[in-house]
């Protein structure tokens, strides 16, 4: 086990883990946004930030990808922490204005709109955290998504903004998406996401829609379990 | 010696002084962009139509880019004379006054008698015979203003060798590092020399070279890698690409040293492939090292397997960065990583790599010839040898230049490069390329070093060098940078992202007349977070060309948001009539 120190609380946390982990795993909060516990951290939305100390230096880390070492002092709340955590949600809040999401972390760290800031029309609610990016790769395993562009230019989605041809239309990128911005509709036995249209598939005993038909045969090539047996709902089995 | 290398040597020596006259003109891009592709084809074109016996060759870039395209006469026992600013209809004229006793009515700029190698000391000369008198005249080039105070380690080659003759890079000293080392110097004592020296990386961070290589070596991995960084991106700077267009195996042959050092077996340049005459420059290079046997299983012989594949890059500033660079190269999208576990652990797929940026690699060879004590009594105490920098803007002489650590900003912009022309004031020196800053007129007399540039609100980068007149706008520089970086940076992380293009935003009403009361604390105040929360370079130096601005030219700030008035007269919103 590794001794460190997070706000004065001295903590005990298993090597090889994040600053992060062992905040929360102590009742120590930490806003985070690009995190998700099921995927890779990529560091990028910089919330997390921390300071900390070792020996005579200190400096701001993510605390997201920062592993624990011995000794290590950290503040999570220090001044020039939240300098970083304000700007990045006022950043956040002028590129996408309409999250709700955004606003809620905001308000509970105190941090106002920078009014000084022109308020974008043109990014929706996308804040380019790439947890659909990771999760269509990392999770699901065929990377229908991915980034466009860069800089502010930079945008999520399938390759040359057409219907892709590797997405299964599972979701599970709406799912992560912590702002709401990607859409998917389902509408009868169809589901369209990305601009793409899927084909429900209906439980061959009860007729309920279980899951878009190239989901389930994507789920039968790669686990090996007959496509026929996965077209009966759990309910029926 | 090993005989495959006296025998190049021999064959070199011959082709850089040949038994007749030999003609070479400066074709890398700054001389091409010039002309000198015109002037070339001319003289090819009157050699043959004159049947001259005379050789015809290409050469780097020699630094003197104010006066390009260069034109290079070697006449046996003479004097090198170089031509400047020659232009296709002056080639009857050079050609028509070769020969023993001909008037030389087009004045040659300068001469070379004989050089002393810097890698070697040995002795080339050029002139054999007592001068004519009509070349006394003719200034020395050691002599110029321009080079009096310039030491050449990096570029010590350009302008001097056809770059895709690797004879001619052997009879000036190359390879000879590399066979002493493979036969005699132990891996560890490579580093030892290299970490004594006090090399620190060109690129810009300068992080110790030695230190960088033994951390590498001491990782644990079977696979390792060295990586050139030929990613050279800032505006106006060229410093790597003349040594990669003009010197190539300088660059490789310095990769070797690293590899065999560090225990690496396979090597990567990545280089941008807008640098087209340097990708071709590399590609040659690489496969007459490897018909040399300089590359390849077995080096000399000497067990030790070594090779280099390029990668070209596709343009984007931030690949420069180290971690992006790598992750370009393994063909995703060119995005840093946070790098709390160092690449020379974790680097390249995951193993152990080296990069160093270009002109690192081109010291190399040089430090393991003359040793690191004759290495670190060059420049200053905390930045050992020398620097290329692309001297360019409100300058009289625009060029490349390699001057020993500790010059002073004075002596750079006066002595070597002239003075600002038509007798205007000097303002600032912007170093460190885009996310570099602006050191003021009144520290003119700051000797040029990683730390010193550091202190004063600047950086060392990779050399960029750009002199700026009275009738330069400080905030206007600042928003072009900002506005360059804003379009460079990856995208990956927030504060880079969105902080950047903010405060481009910003910058811009001010220099529109939009500017309010408190832009300038709050573009300190952005600045700082951008510092702290940026996940890599990129970012984290953003801010300077803000903050260097605002630290020595607040006025002038001052000026266009409360007064709404831009001193210099450029920002044309708010120019007035009078």
């Amino acid at each position: 086990m590794i001794n460190l120190v997070i706000d004065n609380k001295k903590i005990q946390a298993e090597g090889g883990s994040t600053i992060l982990q062992a905040a929360q795993n102590n009742g120590i909060k930490i806003p985070t946004l690009c995190y998700h516990e099921e995927l890779t951290a990529s560091g990028s939305c910089r919330l997390c930030s921390v300071e900390i100390t070792k020996g005579k230096r200190t400096k701001i880390v993510t605390s997201c990808i920062y592993q624990v070492e011995e000794g290590l002092i950290v503040n999570t709340q220090s001044e020039r922490v939240m300098n970083v955590r304000r700007l990045v949600l006022q950043l956040l809040m002028a590129r996408c204005p309409e999250s709700e999401v955004i606003q809620e972390i905001a308000e509970k760290v105190d941090v106002k709109p920078q009014t000084r800031f022109q308020l974008d029309e043109d990014k929706g609610k996308c804040i380019l955290c790439r947890q659909c990016v990771k999760v269509c790769e990392e999770v699901v395993g065929v990377s229908a998504i991915g980034f466009s562009y860069r800089g502010a230019d930079k945008v999520v989605g399938p390759p040359f903004m057409e219907p892709s041809q590797t997405c299964i239309g599972c979701g599970a990128c709406a799912y992560v998406c912590p702002t709401g911005h990607i859409i998917m509709e389902d509408l009868g036995d169809e589901r369209i996401i990305w601009g793409k249209h899927f084909k429900m598939a209906k439980c061959k005993v009860c007729g309920k829609l279980l899951a878009p038909e190239d989901q389930l045969k994507y789920i039968s090539k790669t686990t090996g379990v007959p496509l026929d047996n996965l077209t009966t709902c759990v309910d029926c089995r | 010696m090993n005989s495959l290398l006296a025998k190049m040597r021999a064959k070199g020596i011959k082709s850089l002084a040949p038994s007749k006259t030999k003609i070479m003109v400066g074709m890398a891009t700054c001389g091409i962009a010039s002309g000198a592709e015109l002037v070339y084809n001319a003289l090819a074109d009157e050699i043959k139509k004159q049947k001259l016996d005379i050789i015809l060759s290409k050469t780097g870039c020699i630094g003197m880019c104010y006066r390009e395209p260069l034109v290079d006469v070697i006449e046996p026992t003479h004097p090198r004379l170089t031509y400047s600013k020659v232009s296709p209809k002056d080639v009857t004229a050079i050609l028509n006054q070769i020969g023993e006793g001909k008037k030389k009515d087009k004045k040659p700029y300068c001469r070379i008698d004989e050089e002393n190698l810097i890698i070697n000391e040995e002795k080339m000369s050029y002139l054999t015979s007592t001068l004519p008198d009509d070349m006394k005249v003719i200034p020395l080039m050691s002599e110029i203003d321009f080079y009096k105070k310039q030491v050449k380690i990096a570029t010590r080659n350009c302008g001097f060798i056809d770059p895709g003759n690797i004879d001619e890079y052997i009879a000036r000293g190359g390879y000879f590092s590399l066979q002493k080392i493979l036969f005699g110097i132990e891996p560890e004592k490579v580093i030892d020399e290299v970490e004594g020296s006090g090399l620190r990386g060109r690129g810009g961070g300068g992080f110790p070279t030695g230190f960088k290589w033994r951390s590498c070596r001491n990782a644990p991995g079977e696979v390792k890698y060295v990586i050139c960084n030929g990613d050279e991106g800032d505006p106006g700077a060229y410093m790597d690409r003349s040594i990669m267009e003009g010197d190539p195996h300088s660059v490789i042959e310095g990769m070797i040293i690293g590899a065999y050092a560090i225990g690496a077996q396979e090597g990567y340049i990545y280089v941008r492939d807008e640098y087209p005459l340097a990708v071709r420059a590399l590609t040659e290079a690489v496969s007459q090292a490897r018909e040399g046997g300089f590359l390849g299983k077995d080096i000399f012989n000497s067990g030790f397997s070594f090779d280099i594949k390029i990668s070209k890059g596709s343009g984007a500033f931030v690949c420069g960065e180290s971690t992006a660079l790598m992750a370009s190269l393994e063909g995703k999208a060119g995005e840093p990583r946070a790098k709390y576990v160092h690449t020379v652990e974790h680097g390249l797929w995951d193993q152990p790599s080296n990069l160093n940026n270009v002109e690192t690699w081109a010291n190399v060879p040089v430090i393991m010839s003359r040793g690191k004590d004759w290495f670190s009594q060059i420049g200053s105490k905390k930045s050992t040898g020398t620097k290329v920098f692309s001297l360019v803007g409100n300058v009289k002489n625009v060029g490349l230049i390699e001057i020993p650590m500790g010059t002073t900003l004075k002596e750079i912009v006066y002595d070597i490069g002239g003075g600002i022309p038509k007798g205007k004031k000097l303002k600032a020196v912007q170093t460190g390329g885009p996310s570099g800053g602006c050191i003021p007129e009144g520290l003119i007399d700051l000797p040029v070093g990683f730390d010193e540039l550091t202190k004063a609100g600047s950086m060392m980068g990779s050399g960029g060098m750009i002199i700026m007149d009275e009738n330069i706008c400080m905030v206007d520089v600042a928003r072009y940078f900002e506005e360059f970086l804003q379009g460079e940076s990856c995208g990956k992380c927030v504060p880079c992202r969105e902080g950047v293009r903010r405060m481009r935003e910003i910058l811009e009403d001010i220099c529109n007349g939009k500017g309010r009361d408190g832009d300038i604390e709050l573009l300190e105040d952005m600045s700082q977070a951008i510092i702290d929360g940026s996940l890599c370079a990129l970012g984290s130096s953003a801010p300077n060309p803000v903050l260097s601005t605002i630290r020595y030219f607040r006025d002038e700030y001052n000026a266009h948001i409360l007064e709404k008035r831009c001193p210099a007269g450029v920002c044309q919103e708010l120019a007035h009539a009078e």
